[in-house]
């Protein structure tokens, strides 16, 4: 990959917007990648919206993702996918909640590590690195609730592409 | 882990880190957005780290740590700079012996601040060094470079971060050594360190020699790199910080001039470069501080458009100026606008200065989130501490039926900050319709996340400390009125008692209690882990 990879997360505060971002930028960042993830917070905890862009590559410079060049943007929030749509390139690939049937989840509040589950069939990142900043992210009782979401919303994401594939 | 690992760390992680590894023997500050989590991260790895009530009472400490010989670390965001200026311009005369780091965390766009002002202002006014990282691998090279610039000239040195520095991750490499910090001692030195007109004026000649010598040095040090572009050296642009890695980004095979020491300025090697290429624009966030002193100094070079002042700087900001493009730009998404916490305490408060139609003067911290709708129970906010002054100017004049509506609404960590002063001031010029001060306490730093304060009795890693108890002060300064309540989820009682308050006419402090919703498991925590075991009964 001789490209910068970039990555938004968007959501309301409560949501592991900035958490979802820690585990991708910790995941890139294992396998070898330069990595900025660059966020705004502060209001985050009054409910306000949160977003995160996380860039990686062989070298990143600005930590923001300039408008129109998201690859990927994964929105926790349906009304965060209307008002950041705009920042995604026109090929860009919106990763939402839909996708994951949230029943499935131990913890429906892991849909955050879902969704990244979801984004990791796009990535070239090496499943250990994934669980390594798993582990790296949270406290030891959270592991396994986050590492089901995550393989949960990996699953949804192939069974949704073999579906789409030519038979 | 050794310490040569690479890390994925934040601007302000970065700098905690390069504190530990540097020997800082004491950081302080005040919280503040973007600058918080430097003192909580220095504390974590070991750091011995302090809340100071504001930040001008953490310069001075400062100031004495390096007076000791030792390395002071000050933390604070760009408002909080004004509170400190008043040491700040003056020990830039007396010089220190140690290292005095200030860290001024700037807020272009405003993301959590009540203004964009630029601190590189600061440092040409005060006279001081100022350091600019662009990322959280320079935050870290930086600490040491202010530390060695500090020691080796004896001056305060300011490193200035933004918002996008501050918290930003990225990977850190960390130094594999690192020189011992020099013993703390003692030297007398009346003539220079006390600021008597007879003293202060050769103070200031030698302030004077040693920002020239620094100058001189600018040229030569690698802090202020210029980078040659591909080929026809056509496009040169001179920046600094975060704005240097939006300028990369959008013009890669331009040359560069970085700087990294913004003042004093290396004006040799901005002239060299000027002449080496044949369109040079300054790329910076916030004011025009470099294109200023460029230009002044005679140069020819492009600087923005005055729109571009407003807000953070980003990629495509930085093609368009390049463009010269003044179209009007793409509305930011507006977003959810936060709002304050179901079941949070400061909600009945509100809805009761809403529903007596008070006119309020309130002050920074999440409170400030009740001029929104529903309430809209806020008529003005402008710095730490205002509430007070504010509340009583406007008593003095608004005819009695106004008058006797105002109210300031303060928090408690604001209190400690700057507010007591305001207290003193109600009680030594009372206005003839009394005042009512409201003090919202909730028991933390709510609003930069929940950090400690002398009104909490704990200290900055939530150890037992001496507590502020703003009754016992009011009583003490002699204010005639002080009530307490413990507020509830109904705002009918703290209404009946705000009533009774205005209609008294007198000076009145209303301490409304209840710890913030989202802190309140972490205090009985930290309350339960501080009472001494209970005794065995037999």
């Amino acid at each position: 990959m001789n490209k910068t990879i970039n990555v938004m997360i968007a959501g309301v505060g409560g949501q592991g917007v900035i958490k979802a971002s820690d585990v991708l930028s910790r995941a890139a960042f294992r396998s070898g990648y330069d990595v900025k993830k660059s966020e705004l917070h502060g209001m985050s905890q009054r409910g306000g919206s949160v977003c995160s862009d996380v860039r990686f590559g062989p070298r990143v410079w600005s930590p923001m993702v300039p408008p129109g060049e998201a690859d990927f943007l994964l929105a926790l929030e349906p009304d965060e996918l209307l008002i950041n749509r705009g920042r995604l390139r026109q090929e860009g690939v919106v990763v939402s909640p839909e996708l994951v049937e949230t029943a499935r989840l131990s913890n429906r509040k892991s849909l955050n590590l879902a969704l990244l589950g979801i984004l990791s069939v796009h990535l070239d990142i090496p499943a250990a690195c994934w669980l390594e900043a798993i582990h790296a992210s949270f406290a030891e009782k959270l592991h396994a609730a986050n590492e089901q979401a995550f393989a949960e919303g990996r699953r949804a994401a192939e069974a949704h592409r073999q579906g789409r594939s030519p038979a | 882990m050794t310490s040569s690992d690479r890390q994925l760390l934040s601007g302000n992680g970065a700098i905690a880190l390069a504190a530990i590894h540097a020997g800082v023997a004491l950081g302080t500050g005040y919280p503040g957005t973007p600058s918080t989590e430097i003192l909580e991260e220095f504390s974590r790895r070991g750091g011995k780290a302090q809340w100071a009530p504001n930040e001008k009472v953490a310069l001075e400490v400062g100031i004495g740590v390096a007076y000791g010989g030792a390395r002071a670390l000050i933390t604070m965001k760009h408002v909080g700079l004004n509170v400190a200026a008043d040491p700040l311009f003056s020990v830039a005369y007396t010089g220190v012996v140690g290292a005095l780091v200030i860290v001024s965390a700037d807020d272009p766009g405003m993301a959590s601040s009540q203004n964009e002002q630029d601190n590189r202002r600061y440092a040409v006014a005060a006279g001081v060094p100022m350091l600019e990282p662009a990322d959280p691998q320079e935050a870290y090279d930086y600490t040491f470079a202010a530390i060695e610039i500090s020691e080796r000239w004896g001056l305060p040195v300011l490193l200035r971060l933004t918002t996008r520095v501050c918290h930003t991750q990225a990977p850190v490499q960390p130094r594999t050594s690192f020189s011992t910090a020099p013993e703390p001692h003692f030297a007398h030195d009346l003539k220079g360190r006390n600021l008597i007109p007879p003293n202060a004026r050769p103070a200031h000649r030698r302030l004077r020699h040693k920002l020239a010598e620094i100058e001189e040095w600018s040229e030569t040090t690698p802090l202020n790199q210029a980078l040659p572009g591909n080929g026809q050296a056509q496009l040169g642009l001179i920046t600094s910080g975060v704005s240097y890695l939006h300028a990369r980004e959008a013009e890669p095979g331009a040359s560069f001039l970085k700087l990294g020491l913004t003042h004093p300025l290396p004006l040799k090697k901005i002239r060299q470069f000027v002449r080496g290429v044949k369109r040079c624009v300054v790329i910076e966030e916030n004011d025009p501080c470099l294109a200023d002193a460029i230009r002044a100094a005679g140069m020819a070079v492009e600087s923005k458009e005055d729109l571009f002042r407003l807000g953070e700087l980003n990629v495509d900001r930085v093609r368009r100026i390049l463009a010269c493009d003044h179209s009007p730009e793409p509305a930011r998404p507006a977003g959810k606008p936060p709002e304050l916490c179901e079941g949070c305490s400061h909600r009945v408060v509100f809805q009761a200065l809403h529903d007596l139609d008070c006119i309020v003067a309130g002050d920074i911290g999440c409170y400030a989130l009740g001029v929104l709708p529903p309430y809209s129970a806020m008529d003005c906010c402008v710095c730490m501490g205002s509430s007070i002054g504010i509340g009583l100017g406007l008593r003095h004049v608004l005819p009695r039926a106004e008058a006797r509506r105002v109210v300031s609404v303060i928090g408690d960590s604001t209190f400690v900050h700057s507010g007591i002063t305001g207290l003193v001031e109600m009680i030594y010029n009372p206005p003839p319709s009394g005042h009512v001060v409201i003090l919202l306490d909730n028991s933390t730093t709510a609003m930069t996340g929940h950090q400690e304060h002398p009104g909490t009795g704990r200290t900055l890693n939530h150890q037992p400390a001496s507590k502020v108890v703003y009754e016992d002060l009011a009583r003490a300064l002699g204010l005639p009125e002080v009530r307490v309540i413990a507020l509830g989820r109904d705002s009918s009682e703290f209404a009946q008692l705000l009533r009774s308050s205005l209609a008294a006419e007198k000076l009145v402090l209303i301490v409304a209690r209840r710890p913030c919703v989202l802190a309140a498991a972490h205090i009985r925590e930290y309350e339960k882990r501080a009472a001494p075991p209970a005794a065995i009964s037999t």
